[in-house]
């Protein structure tokens, strides 16, 4: 009976990586002195120490681009209905459509979103840096987990702050008379897209308070950078998709 | 033609054409193929290496001209029916669809629909259409729940629907076109043969969708113009309230 | 329950299999119901009594649903890429095997909750699988429309995410984890389909997220997305703002019609393995039918106003997917000239794989021919939501697609099991089918000229009576019922066969592509996927596994 009859087969090879072998830092084989050989013509799962790393970016981006195409579809609708209006009796065409203001602290909360990306992205780096993977690897200590951890605390706080803000925000449009339920459709559309927005930045706390919790637990140096740098392209995601959100409820209203 | 109800409108007449047409090319195609595949299952002896790449591009190019012709045929009528407005002197009639009935509104003597308001909406009371009784437009506006034109005189029917979207669907006109709470479309064409014909609902509108169904009834114009003026006088006299059954 | 909570891609493979099997069953039945509703309205059913209308449109919708997600997008994308797709590449396992599980059990989740709409008091909901709001965005609109159409909404709203999840594996699988050597010319023509149709799943299942989200926050939150002002429904005024229902049907369909290809295309992938193999050629223009799968795949993207030309759309607009509708006829008929150039003097291998691939084109091409016809918007005009288009989306997607995910079964079951599925039950499966579906479908093309409209609970209303087509009507049903008495033959067939069947040999269809080899591959490959020796003999065939300079 062929092997491909038994599973089992298979998820017993899984384990077997292929990449401690070689500390996962960015120098691939150049062929100069060694066996030449290009780690891409190697079977998956031995194409050396970033294999797993570029696996799961390349996850990432496609969950991204798909979640893109849910926000595009955000917008679209937004365009749509802004441009939507009626007949009224003496046969005027009117649209509901009022523009809100949108609440000042969201300028803050913006600002506060593009610092978390900023030191997001030192926290990312710290894991990348050559010297201190090597030591890391090498089972020297963990300069790149200590370096990065506050870092990501600070990522975290200003996540958090973030999403007070747009519930402050919210608030704010509450009092105006601008609520959820209220019938103008340019509230229904600021509270969907920073809700749903909002939503996102939930999970990337989560993930990211996960990830903490993951550099000190996890043993692997390559498993650390992933978590670290997997969250960090969703929180940069999420923030450009934040600018683009902000400055459609801002200026396109 | 003996495939589809009997057709009396001036469209419909070319549109039967056309699909006469297209379901001749697409049958003796459909044909062909199945033919060509019991006949490559029934030969069981290989030969050849398929069929050589130039053949192959040269039916590609014998669809491509087929879908270029069915575009381009199709594309003239729709542009008729659709780019170009009605007639300026077509005759004007609303069409209402409400789960789940047709309503057909004439504007009356005035030519000129009366405002509607949807608070005012109440079948029971007989205003099923929300008639505002204020505006003096709407006095002489007489709503049917049956479908009657003259036959030879252009129609600009304007569609709109109370609460969900229907299809209004006169098959015998070959005439379809949604009707769209919020919305108000508009559809032109010619009846031309005198009878009865069935108008349906084509989208589905909740558990009456199979039950909401009108007549529409051609007559020479002369029937028309008295079928009207008796309804105008009922309505001026308030007896029908606002709607008239046939 | 290990095997159950697993993550390996094969029995993930088979769990997305069964869960489609279990979908189409219950959806076959629901079908069964209204054709006999219909032909016999006024005689109460066993058990069930004398159907409502309310009833037979929550069967319509209930049954387009469960077969559109559930067994059309399940079986050929999930199940057979779960299955088959790293062995073809060359890959040990998916890139994300846990989530691929966790796409597993969201889709079982939804397909749970929506079931549990039958148990409502209120019923299912009844507004057609394509749910056009305002019917779907107010409860009052009618019985099914409160809880029943939130737990519909739900439903998708966990199945979108799921195959979304399954999407991102599949296309990290597809980009990351080919074995080496697998260029993109060695790929299966198979992982090509997947390929597009990952994408497409991708940007399509998250619009119908967004716009499910939408129509949640107008039933539930007040919001006037897609319900206009002044609507009035049982006499009330339900409408607060412009909201627009044509927004849905755009959103709706812009996921719509792509999903029509998603389910379609990796049948299309898997036929052309299969006119290969069974007839020992490489397959007639590899590079173009490969090139043809992502065209498709693109230009779906572009037609979905061909859904709308009736609805109040912009009639230029019309004009302008009518054109994109035409353009997608050409890459599907350089696909048919493909199959069909292939099979010309092939010698054809009759297994029961081969005639289920050609039980496919046959459907295929019976479907496809409709298309151009439905694409021309002023012969749309009469024949929009007639039967006619009934019987045109039956044929190419549900009849083509299930007929090649039959032929997937056949073929692959021995990957499953290691046994063989019974070759004379699969053939008389094969032809009781053929026939029944033709005589199911092909009568629905003349109800739907006699401008018999879609989601008719009976033929007679208080206007038309249609009797000219009752005998027709009634031609249908029995065919329906033949159809769905043959899928016995395959149940009983399955489970047979997967208990008693006879051992499956290695490499039991002589086949080329990496799913077959003995063991998955430690070298590199350098073979494309098709190279069967022209005009051969059986054993003259040259496996991807195999190495370039070995000679037969």
């Amino acid at each position: 009976m062929p092997a491909t009859f038994t599973p089992k087969n298979v998820e017993i090879e899984r384990k077997h990586t292929g990449i401690g072998g070689k500390p996962p830092v960015d120098r691939r084989p150049t062929g100069g002195g060694g066996d030449g050989d290009n780690w891409d013509n190697r079977p998956s799962g031995r194409r050396g120490p970033r294999e797993l790393l570029s696996r799961y970016r390349l996850g990432v981006l496609f969950a991204l681009a798909g979640d893109l195409m849910f926000f595009v579809a955000l917008v679209s609708a937004f365009f749509v209905r802004q441009s939507a209006g009626h007949f009224d009796a003496r046969e005027n065409y009117v649209s509901d459509w009022h523009p809100i203001a949108v609440p000042p602290i969201l300028w803050v909360n913006t600002a506060i979103l593009l610092l978390s990306s900023l030191t997001m992205e030192i926290a990312r780096r710290q894991l990348f840096r050559e010297i201190d993977v090597m030591e890391e690897w090498l089972g020297l200590g963990r300069p790149a987990v200590k370096r990065a951890a506050p870092w990501m605390v600070v990522t975290v706080v200003l996540g958090v702050l973030f999403v007070i803000g747009q519930w402050i925000a919210w608030g704010q449009l509450t009092q105006q008379g601008f609520h959820f339920n209220s019938p103008d459709p340019s509230s229904h559309f600021f509270y969907l897209i920073t809700g749903t927005h909002g939503l996102h930045l939930v999970l990337g706390i989560v993930a990211l308070a996960a990830a903490l919790g993951a550099l000190f637990t996890l043993k692997r140096v390559e498993l650390r950078q992933i978590v670290v740098d997997c969250t960090a392209w969703y929180w940069h995601t999420m923030g450009i998709f934040w600018i683009f959100l902000f400055v459609l409820l801002a200026y396109f209203q | 033609m003996p495939w589809a109800p009997f057709n009396g409108s001036l469209e419909g007449a070319r549109i039967d054409r056309l699909l006469l047409y297209n379901l001749i090319a697409f049958a003796i195609v459909f044909a062909l193929a199945q033919v060509w595949i019991i006949v490559v299952m029934l030969r069981r002896k290989p030969r050849g290496n398929g069929l050589p790449a130039a053949l192959r591009w040269a039916m590609i190019a014998v669809f491509g001209v087929l879908y270029i012709w069915t575009g381009i045929a199709a594309q003239r009528l729709w542009a008729n029916s659709q780019f170009a407005g009605p007639a300026p002197e077509a005759m004007q009639v609303e069409v209402t669809g409400a789960q789940f009935q047709w309503y057909f509104r004439y504007p009356g003597t005035d030519a000129t629909f009366g405002a509607v308001r949807s608070q005012l909406v109440d079948a029971a009371s007989g205003n099923p259409l929300g008639l505002d009784p204020a505006d003096p437009a709407s006095k002489d506006d007489v709503v049917s729940s049956l479908l009657v034109l003259p036959a030879g005189r252009e129609v600009d029917l304007r569609l709109r629907s109370l609460d969900v979207i229907h299809g209004l669907f006169i098959p015998g006109m070959r005439l379809k076109e949604n009707a769209v709470p919020g919305m108000i479309l508009h559809v032109h064409f010619t009846p031309q043969t005198p009878g009865t014909y069935s108008i349906l609902c084509s989208q589905v509108c909740g558990l009456g969708h199979a039950r909401m169904q009108a007549r529409l009834l051609v007559v020479p114009e002369k029937q028309f113009t008295e079928w009207l003026g008796v309804r105008e006088h009922l309505r001026q006299a308030g007896l029908a309230g606002g709607v008239s059954r046939p | 329950m290990r095997k159950l909570f697993t993550t390996d891609h094969r029995s993930l493979g088979v769990l997305y299999l069964l869960l489609s099997l279990a979908a189409v069953a219950t959806g076959t039945l629901l079908s069964l119901l209204m054709r006999v509703h219909r032909i016999w309205p006024d005689t109460p059913l066993p058990l069930l009594g004398l159907m409502k209308p309310e009833d037979y449109l929550a069967l319509v919708t209930m049954h387009g649903t469960l077969m559109v997600f559930f067994v059309l997008t399940v079986a050929p994308q999930n199940g057979f890429a779960s299955l088959v797709l790293p062995g073809q590449i060359g890959a040990r396992h998916m890139a994300f095997p846990r989530l691929n599980a966790i796409s597993f059990w969201l889709m079982a989740l939804a397909f749970t909750i929506l079931i549990s709409a039958f148990a409502l008091p209120s019923g299912a909901p009844l507004s057609g699988w394509a749910s056009y709001p305002p019917l779907s965005a107010i409860a009052s609109a009618g019985p099914g429309q409160g809880t029943g159409m939130d737990l519909w909404l739900l439903s998708i709203g966990i199945f979108c995410v799921a195959a979304w999840l399954g999407a991102v594996n599949l296309l990290a699988t597809i980009l990351g984890e080919r074995g080496a050597g697998m260029t993109w010319s060695r790929l299966p023509l198979t992982v090509w389909a997947w390929l597009t149709t990952s994408i497409l799943t991708l940007l399509v299942f998250s619009v119908l997220l967004a716009a499910a989200v939408l129509l949640f926050s107008d039933r539930h939150f007040g919001s006037s997305f897609f319900v206009p002002l002044n609507d009035v429904v049982n006499g009330h005024v339900v409408g607060r703002g412009d909201g627009s229902p044509l927004l849905w049907l755009h959103l709706f369909w812009f996921f719509g019609h792509p999903e029509v290809y998603i389910a379609i295309l990796p049948g299309m992938g898997l036929a052309t393995s299969l006119f290969a193999n069974f007839t020992r050629r490489r397959v007639a223009g590899y590079k173009v039918m490969a090139a043809m799968l992502v065209a498709i795949g693109g230009l779906g993207l572009l037609v979905w106003g061909h859904h709308m030309f009736v609805s109040g759309m912009n009639p230029y607009a019309g004009t302008a997917f009518a054109l994109t509708t035409m353009a997608i006829a050409v890459p599907s008929t350089v696909e048919v000239i493909g199959w069909l150039s292939t099979l010309w003097g092939g010698g054809l291998r009759l297994t029961t794989p081969m005639l289920f691939a050609l039980g496919f084109l046959s459907f295929f091409i019976a479907g496809g021919l409709t298309g151009p016809i439905l694409a021309q918007p002023a012969l749309d005009t009469y024949l929009h939501n007639t039967f006619f288009v009934v019987a045109h989306f039956h044929l190419i997607m549900a009849m083509a697609g299930v007929f090649s995910v039959f032929a997937g079964i056949y073929y692959w079951f021995p990957l499953m099991t290691g046994r063989m599925m019974n070759d004379l039950l699969g053939k008389l499966h094969f032809w009781i089918s053929l026939i029944a579906a033709y005589g199911t479908f092909l009568p629905m093309h003349i109800s739907g000229l006699a401008g018999e409209p879609r989601h008719y609970e009976r033929l007679a209303g208080p206007v038309v009576s249609f009797s000219e087509i009752l005998p027709n009507e009634r031609g249908i049903t029995w065919s329906a019922i033949l159809l769905g008495a043959a899928q016995l033959l395959f149940l009983w067939n399955l489970f047979a066969s997967a208990k008693r069947g006879e051992r499956a040999t290695e490499n039991p269809w002589q086949a080329t592509t990496l799913e077959w080899a003995p063991e998955i591959p430690r070298r590199r490959i350098e073979r494309g996927p098709y190279e069967y020796e022209n005009g051969g003999t059986e054993s003259m065939f040259r496996p991807q596994w195999e190495s370039a300079s070995k000679q037969e």
